[in-house]
């Protein structure tokens, strides 16, 4: 991979955005991508594969609800296999994208508004999937409209103290809050395109989305104001929804879940796999499309440290997780620590520490943040280590816990496995989408960061 | 919820220049009404130097277009104030109050269910549901009434008349004096605009 120059700087002082950009080239740069570039070959296979990925998912979908949930390798005692654990992989993956957008948008950091519109499109597409996965796991999907609370003949409402009706509202909320704050951020860049589209098609849809924006100094000074707003209320929200999901667990007395660590454990787990996704699309995104000026090796070295930060906060909640099931003196509790590290999913548990602890230690060297194959790869082993640990969370505590008699193994199916690859393509078919029709970074809050936009007085 | 608004007032009906058309005897038709004058500039700091200067003359009808946000430039204008905080904190209250008494009234008044022998207002239970509801509403709120406030969506607007307006999405500056002004006679104002380190000023139309 090439180096940048400025990789070897002390990177405090690299500029977010490369030198010489003006508030002209910056907008047609961007938005040519979508209005003036030829769709490059690339993109036709990219969507190809993703699009047939996707086609896989709908066929286990159908195979599914048309044979019932028994295709699917759960039974008692794992009843939560891989669809909860990929719900939560899901939702975590996520995480990363309010993050960026909102919470590194209240610390006043700078760096994030080239890579906020595309972390933000990675976080709506990503609880896409995880939504589906609950509503499948419900065995009869066309009845989930009973999770909401709305009169009905029988007389019934849903059960309010359970963690799963938290659920329910956290992700409703999640999703909805994310789409509105990507949307908001979204209504300058459609009358960039609007107006600077040639065909109609284009001016037409771009028009209606942009909603008639002008730019007008009122409606800037409301619009930030409604921005930071939202992103003050998707901080706490994001902090919310991962730790209601990891209540899903904690609040249940099985061992290995009834622990107060859960909740920051998990937020934690979320961030640090919403990273390794965020640097897994832009590495090869910047290089495809030329973007090396707006995304630079700065945003790699501090998407690189929050990762290793994340990680260490992680691999801390795995040793207290492995010593509170020995100081607690309870022996299901011991036994359960013990299974994990030894038992018939042991090799899940160290590949899960590998993946997660071992892997991320690299990050310590400026070197290696530098080098982008290598923290392409890493981004990657993260990736799969966060999916090792929920299935080492889900899986291992369910089948060996109080009663021996009732023990049992859990084995993922085709379709587990078909469902799980088919909505890995129908998130890469979204994106594909994104990244050719809407402004992959937004153009109006990188015209913010360029020296030209400071009023001198 | 009284707000300043870009388009509170009618526009005034003065034409560019009627005046003369009746003095050669022939029945032009009346050209189209003044929605103000417009000046084009460069940079964010030529907009709100003119902007500035604009306000302390005493007009106050006025408005600056830029492509990305400028905090000075609201202020240049005379405009610091939303009450949009206002609506979200509303909105919030409401979405709380909801979200904890839609749970109270159907676990303790319509259908009182014994779960766990815990209380029928197990009111710890009912917090996550009514943060989640809290931030819901209070977003909607953000989102809809910045809309609001905005008068979006708003497909047509006498700016996007005026020649280059489509730059104001890239890299050019506006400064409008609108004809509602107290103080807007139009070749005052014009002349005004020209002194402004503009690079033009043009008439809008309605």
């Amino acid at each position: 991979m090439t180096e940048e120059p400025h990789s070897q700087v002390q990177h405090t002082t690299v500029p977010v955005v490369e030198p010489g950009l003006t508030f002209a080239s910056v907008t047609d740069k961007i938005s040519s991508i979508v209005l003036k570039r030829k769709t490059p070959l690339g993109w036709f296979i990219g969507f190809a594969i993703s699009f047939a990925l996707f086609q896989l998912m709908m066929l286990s979908i159908f195979q599914l609800v048309f044979v019932g949930i028994g295709i699917w390798g759960i039974n008692i005692p794992v009843a939560w296999g891989m669809d909860i654990l990929n719900f939560v992989w899901w939702i975590g993956i996520g995480h990363a994208g309010t993050l960026i957008s909102a919470i590194l948008l209240l610390l006043r950091q700078e760096w994030r508004t080239s890579i906020n519109r595309f972390a933000e499109a990675m976080t709506l597409f990503a609880v896409a999937q995880a939504g589906m996965y609950p509503i499948f796991h419900l065995g009869r999907p066309w009845l989930m409209y009973w999770l909401f609370p709305y009169p009905n003949t029988m007389g019934v409402w849903p059960q309010f103290r359970s963690p799963l009706m938290w659920d329910v509202f956290a992700v409703s909320t999640y999703a909805t809050v994310s789409a509105l704050f990507w949307f908001i951020g979204l209504i300058p860049d459609f009358a960039t395109l609007r107006d600077r589209a040639r065909s109609k098609a284009f001016q037409i849809v771009y028009g209606m989305l942009a909603m008639g924006w002008r730019g007008s100094a009122r409606h800037w000074h409301r619009y930030e104001m409604a921005y930071l707003l939202l992103a003050g209320l998707a901080t706490p929200l994001v902090l919310s929804v991962h730790t209601i999901v990891s209540f899903d667990f904690a609040v249940g007395i099985i061992p290995g879940w009834h622990a107060t660590m859960f909740p920051p454990y998990f937020v934690a787990g979320a961030i640090y796999a919403g990273f390794a996704m965020v640097l897994f699309l832009t590495i090869p995104l910047r290089r495809f499309y030329g973007l090396e000026g707006f995304i630079t090796m700065r945003h790699m070295h501090n998407m690189a440290k929050v990762m290793l930060a994340t990680g260490l906060i992680v691999g801390y909640g795995y040793v207290i997780e492995a010593f509170f099931g020995w100081y607690s003196g309870n022996k299901y509790e011991r036994y359960m620590i013990w299974n994990r590290m030894t038992g018939p999913y042991a090799g899940y548990y160290w590949a899960l520490i590998l993946c997660n602890i071992i892997a991320p230690q690299f990050l310590w060297s400026k070197k290696v943040r530098g080098n982008l194959l290598v923290l392409w790869l890493i981004s990657i082993v993260v990736s799969i280590g966060m999916w090792l640990e929920r299935f080492v969370i889900v899986v291992t505590s369910l089948h060996r816990d109080y009663l021996p008699s009732s023990w049992g193994m859990y084995q993922p199916t085709g379709w587990d496995w078909g469902m799980f690859i088919g909505t890995i393509g129908f998130f890469f078919t979204l994106l594909f989408l994104f990244i050719r029709f809407l402004p992959m970074i937004s153009i109006f809050e990188m015209r913010t960061i360029l020296p030209a936009a400071e009023v001198e007085e | 919820m009284a707000e300043e608004n870009d388009d509170r007032n009618e526009p005034k009906r003065e034409g560019v220049d009627s005046s003369d058309a009746g003095s050669l005897g022939r029945r032009l038709p009346p050209s189209p009404p003044l929605y103000g004058v417009m000046a084009e500039f460069d940079s964010p700091t030529d907009l709100v130097a003119a902007a500035r200067r604009t306000y302390e003359v005493g007009y106050r009808r006025i408005n600056g277009y830029s492509p990305f946000p400028i905090e000075e430039l609201s202020e240049a204008i005379g405009f610091t104030r939303t009450s949009l905080p206002l609506i979200v904190l509303i909105g919030g209250i409401l979405g709380g109050l909801a979200g904890f008494f839609m749970q109270y009234w159907t676990e303790v008044i319509d259908y009182p269910l014994n779960v766990g022998g815990k209380p029928p207002n197990s009111w710890p239970a009912f917090i996550p549901i009514t943060f989640e509801m809290t931030v819901l509403c209070a977003a909607l709120a953000a989102v809809f009434g910045m809309l609001a406030l905005n008068k979006l969506p708003q497909p047509y607007h006498p700016v996007f008349n005026a020649p280059n307006f489509a730059l104001a999405t890239r890299d050019r500056f506006f400064l409008v004096i609108e004809a509602n002004d107290p103080k807007f006679k139009h070749g005052e104002v014009t002349d005004f605009m020209k002194g402004l380190n503009a690079r033009s000023v043009s008439n809008v139309e309605v």
